[in-house]
């Protein structure tokens, strides 16, 4: 990751303004600069820690603590694998093998082109619809393995 | 003036991903093209609760019922039912068995034995529309309460019904509220926990979507009580649509008076805020959820004080449920003794002594009907799984129901006419938990689904104490080991061992019950273990190193499906021949055995 990001200090300030400027809003203030870069990055946590006065271990903390942060970039297109009960039975852990030989990624990873990253998710609550996959939020419901490359295809 | 229909639309979140939205379009053009707009309303409800059927459409006030329904048949439905007044068969539910549809919601058996209480107002209000929640009595426990209830007496009421916590550790909500009331504290807090963790649970998230009104009146039912001024719904961040709904509730609440200063001029202050989770398993632990909200990490702290008396910053706190504050405007308006007359055992004497009203449980995986259902306590779960649920799909065999989530246990074929509450669950080694119940049939392999749950709980463990931190992952390990085909003899003691211990010393509920998953099945299914590590067999057909997919010669017509589909290419033949797979690259990912329409696919 060797581009430099650019802070914007009126972004950060407008995110912080919303919750007060208080510390004991933290999720929540990191909950909206990752909604706003897709992931933390490291300039902007360094300068959230200045403007709360928190130190920055204590924000990498919850930051590594709670699993909807990530630190690294995202791809352009997110996609998730529903990991529920439901989903399980129903064959989530081959939804996953398929998007792995797909895209030649694991969970947590990004493809080299930045097109794709996977994740997975504890559960989507749609357990009517198992197994389940999101690709930026658009939700697809029985889903197969053979399935998976045409519901690719469609983000190419 | 009154339409004569009104088409209510579920705009949960299953519905809306099968496309209920482009329905509703479909349906207003369809509407205004006939000119029947002033005379048939399109209300966009919360989830109906039968979510494999979606999108639904229920047409009222006749109940009639139309499931997964397309935009392309909208403009026949119209003309036909709503024009000439046909209801068209071809869209109704027709259950397996038989060939005549059945065209009315509640005779529908998924519907037919359902008891609503926390989904009293389920399908028939557009839940962003407060009028549609009091035009249903909805607000009218809390002027009740404000205006002729002290909160002794609610506290009195809300004790005497016999209700539990709805969450899963079925607490008596009465007493929960008298202990805060009656700590000291500068303020006091009421919350909601929505975070709904456990996989395999949706219920929490159809109520709020459904009627979020609901869950503020019994929120500020209960601050009256305990005497607190602010609540939070601590709400996790996957439910995107619940956070909306609960926004849009508590903005049109405070329009009208019903939260915020001087409430029904009754010189009640109480407001609430909605706050969201991260994404952490934890979070349903009271503690941590606390922790959380005040900006720290969501780690559980031991609870040698009770959060009741110094909970969120140390203040008198009250946890309640989201399906448990549901239930409270309820009691009060038709008081505690119709609500311990349903369910099992007497609570009379002791908040203890059964489980009065009803549950929530959302049915899935191997499960003909699935969705939310509503049933008294007491229920058999034979009932629920066979006549709600309608049976395990493609003529499989049942195997077990898992309820409680991760914490709880598996329940097998033998204990079915368990009825279900609290206290028997508990017994089975189970759990009643938050409601979540997933059935799994012959196809699913024991071991593997307690390797989920603990894989599951290894990733979500704090890592704060040492027994659960360190316990998940010896089991992870062993249970690994064991699907893997390297199981070793003294394996299942030392699982038994590890749980015990996990049991005994870990910090929080998470750790305390984690072991359950393995215990229960131990418990029932030990047999299948000792097949795994002795035999090298997994009989599900899941454990990848312990089985082979073999092409039957008979069956195989060579039409090459398989063959196109394989991602090894690594199964050949001639066309219209029988084809091979070629065991030495054949990577197990049952592809094949999807796609074959002749059954010719063997797994072994």
């Amino acid at each position: 990751m060797s581009e430099q990001l650019v802070v914007d200090e009126e972004k950060i300030q407008e995110i912080l303004h919303r919750w007060e400027t208080s510390p004991r809003f933290l999720v929540e203030i990191l909950q909206d600069i990752q909604e706003e870069y897709h992931y933390l990055p490291r300039e902007i946590l360094i300068e959230v820690s200045r403007q709360l006065n928190v130190p920055l271990s204590r924000i990498y903390h919850i930051a590594t603590f709670f699993k909807a942060f990530t630190l690294e970039p995202r791809g352009k297109h997110l996609i998730n694998v529903c990991m529920g009960t439901a989903c399980q039975v129903k064959g989530a852990p081959r939804i996953i093998d398929a998007v792995e030989r797909e895209l030649a990624i694991k969970p947590g990873e990004t493809t080299k082109d930045r097109k794709f990253t996977l994740e997975t998710v504890r559960c989507l609550g749609c357990c009517g619809l198992a197994p389940v996959v999101t690709v930026d939020g658009e939700v697809y419901g029985q889903v197969t393995p053979a399935k998976v490359s045409k519901i690719l295809k469609k983000y190419d | 003036m009154p339409y004569r229909l009104n088409l209510m639309i579920c705009t949960g979140t299953a519905c809306v991903s099968n496309r209920a939205f482009d329905i509703i379009e479909a349906l207003e053009k369809e509407i205004k093209k006939h000119n029947l707009d002033a005379e048939v309303a399109i209300v966009p409800t919360g989830c109906n609760g039968f979510c494999a059927q979606g999108p639904i459409v229920v047409v009222q006030p006749d109940g009639i019922f139309y499931q997964r329904l397309t935009t392309k048949d909208i403009p026949y439905l119209v003309e036909e039912h709503f024009l000439k007044g046909r209801p068209v068969q071809k869209f109704m539910y027709r259950p397996p068995e038989r060939k005549e549809p059945i065209p009315v919601m509640s005779e529908i058996p998924f519907f037919k034995d359902q008891m609503l209480i926390a989904l009293r107002n389920r399908g028939l209000i557009n839940p962003e529309n407060i009028d549609d929640y009091i035009a249903r009595d909805g607000y009218k426990a809390l002027a009740k309460v404000l205006t002729s209830m002290t909160p002794e007496q609610v506290i009195q009421e809300i004790t005497a019904s016999g209700l539990r916590g709805r969450g899963g550790g079925g607490f008596p909500t009465g007493i929960k509220w008298k202990y805060c009331r009656q700590a000291p504290g500068k303020e006091h807090y009421v919350i909601c926990n929505a975070d709904e963790g456990d996989p395999g649970a949706f219920m929490d998230r159809s109520i709020i979507e459904g009627d979020p009104h609901s869950v503020l009146e019994g929120m500020a039912i209960a601050a009256y009580a305990v005497g607190a001024k602010q609540g939070y719904i601590y709400v996790r961040m996957e439910y995107p649509l619940a956070v909306k709904r609960f926004k849009l509730a508590i903005q049109q609440a405070r329009d009208y008076g019903l939260l915020g200063k001087d409430i029904l001029g009754c010189g009640f202050d109480f407001d609430v805020e909605v706050r969201r989770g991260a994404g952490a398993f934890v979070c349903g632990e009271s503690t941590a959820l606390m922790a959380s909200l005040e900006g720290k990490v969501g780690e559980p702290r031991a609870k040698y004080i009770h959060t009741v008396e110094a909970g969120l910053w140390m203040q008198p706190t009250v946890l309640n449920n989201v399906e448990t504050l549901a239930n409270v405007p309820v009691i009060i308006l038709k008081g505690a003794k119709w609500f311990s007359s349903i369910g099992t055992g007497d609570v009379s004497e002791n908040p203890w002594g059964g489980s009065t009203g009803t549950k929530v449980f959302s049915l899935a995986g191997k499960v003909n009907n699935t969705g939310l259902v509503e049933v008294p306590m007491g229920i058999s779960l034979r009932d629920i799984v066979f006549k709600i649920g309608g049976g395990i799909p493609k003529g499989k065999k049942f195997k077990a129901v898992q309820t409680g989530g991760p914490s709880g246990g598996f329940i097998p074929e033998s204990l079915l006419d368990l009825p279900v509450d609290f206290d028997a669950l508990t017994e089975a080694g189970s759990m009643m938990g938050s409601g979540g119940m997933v059935v799994i049939d012959e196809d699913d392999c024991i071991v593997d689904m307690a390797r989920y749950f603990i894989d599951f709980l290894k990733g979500e463990s704090c890592g704060k104490c040492t027994p659960c931190r360190e316990g998940l992952r010896a089991m992870s390990e062993i249970l690994n080991r064991i699907c893997e085909g390297k199981g070793q003899e003294d394996d299942i003691d030392k699982l038994e061992e590890l749980g015990r211990t996990m049991v005994d010393c870990s910090l929080c509920a998470l750790g305390g019950s984690a072991p359950n998953p393995v215990l229960s099945t131990l418990r029932y299914f030990r047999e299948e273990y000792e097949e795994h590590i002795k035999q090298r067999k997994c009989r599900a057909g899941v454990c990848r190193a312990l089985i082979t997919f073999t092409i039957d010669p008979e069956k195989c017509t060579g039409c090459r499906v398989c063959a196109m589909q394989c991602p090894q290419q690594c199964i050949s033949g001639e066309a219209k021949k029988p084809h091979r797979i070629d065991q030495s690259r054949c990577i197990k990912c049952g592809v094949c055995y999807d796609v074959c329409k002749f059954d010719a696919v063997i797994r072994k």
